[in-house]
């Protein structure tokens, strides 16, 4: 699924991006960082309600390329940046955490096969 | 025999969530340049930013020491807090000593050293009540055996 398609479906704003072509694959949605470390997957999409820099630290390690902040969440201008600087997506939507993934996982994002 | 070998030394803040993970997105980059393959690269940027965040949380900040060779990272995570109670406990999924502005931030689900185990090819941990802790990392760029 496109990060765009993404976007769509969750009626979410797009805090910074440098390419809403990319291809999404599977989900995880947690607020727990180390939770997020231990699921090892390509092409993932994190959704999370926690706001911190150590988010975009997280998808930087895990090679995430794209975040969903979830019920209204907005991070900071400085968690922006820096999700900026490292090519990773930022996106913040109105919805919590167990309707967005149903969404997305409903629309067909269900992490099965490639 | 032995190619380019690279040392890198980092100084880990104590409690400052802001910089935390600085030291391990460092090295990451290093390792993107040096063409390392992505499955290995993430492997090592997993555990050690994993013991760098363990570090500015339980061991009042630290050093890193980080050695590159040909075919391996060494990452070495040294801090001169309260040491690890007991190791084998600390070692399960889930169990955890962190408070909860820790967990606040995210961390704190007692995945720290799990995750460590389950990325790194080698992992010793040495530990001492009252004196610190140093956990070695060691993640091969090429499959072993």
């Amino acid at each position: 699924m496109k990060l765009h398609e993404i976007a769509k479906i969750l009626d979410a704003e797009i805090l910074t991006c440098s390419d809403s072509d990319i291809e999404i694959m599977s989900a995880c949605g947690s607020d727990l960082m180390s939770d997020v470390m231990a699921f090892v997957k390509e092409n993932v999409l994190l959704l999370t309600g926690l706001v911190s820099p150590q988010v975009i630290r997280t998808a930087e390690m895990m090679d995430i390329r794209a975040v969903v902040f979830v019920r209204g969440k907005v991070p900071g201008n400085d968690i922006v940046r820096m999700a900026e600087e490292k090519g990773i997506a930022v996106l913040t939507t109105c919805e919590p955490m167990f309707i967005a993934c149903g969404k997305l996982y409903s629309a067909g994002l269900t992490g099965k096969g490639v | 025999m032995a190619k380019s070998r690279m040392d890198l030394h980092y100084e880990i803040p104590a409690d400052d969530f802001a910089r935390a993970g600085e030291a391990s997105s460092s090295v990451k980059k290093i390792l993107v340049q040096l063409g390392i393959d992505p499955v290995r690269i993430k492997k090592a940027a997993i555990s050690m930013y994993e013991a760098e965040i363990n570090a500015v949380i339980h061991g009042g900040g630290g050093n890193a020491e980080v050695t590159i060779d040909a075919d391996k990272i060494v990452i070495r995570i040294i801090d001169s807090g309260p040491g690890i109670e007991d190791l084998e406990l600390a070692m399960q999924e889930g169990y955890t000593t962190a408070t909860d502005e820790i967990r606040e931030m995210g961390f704190g689900a007692g995945m720290g050293l799990p995750n460590m185990k389950r990325y790194a090819d080698e992992l010793d941990i040495q530990t001492e009540k009252g004196k610190g802790t140093v956990v070695t990392i060691v993640v091969y760029f090429h499959q072993q055996g």
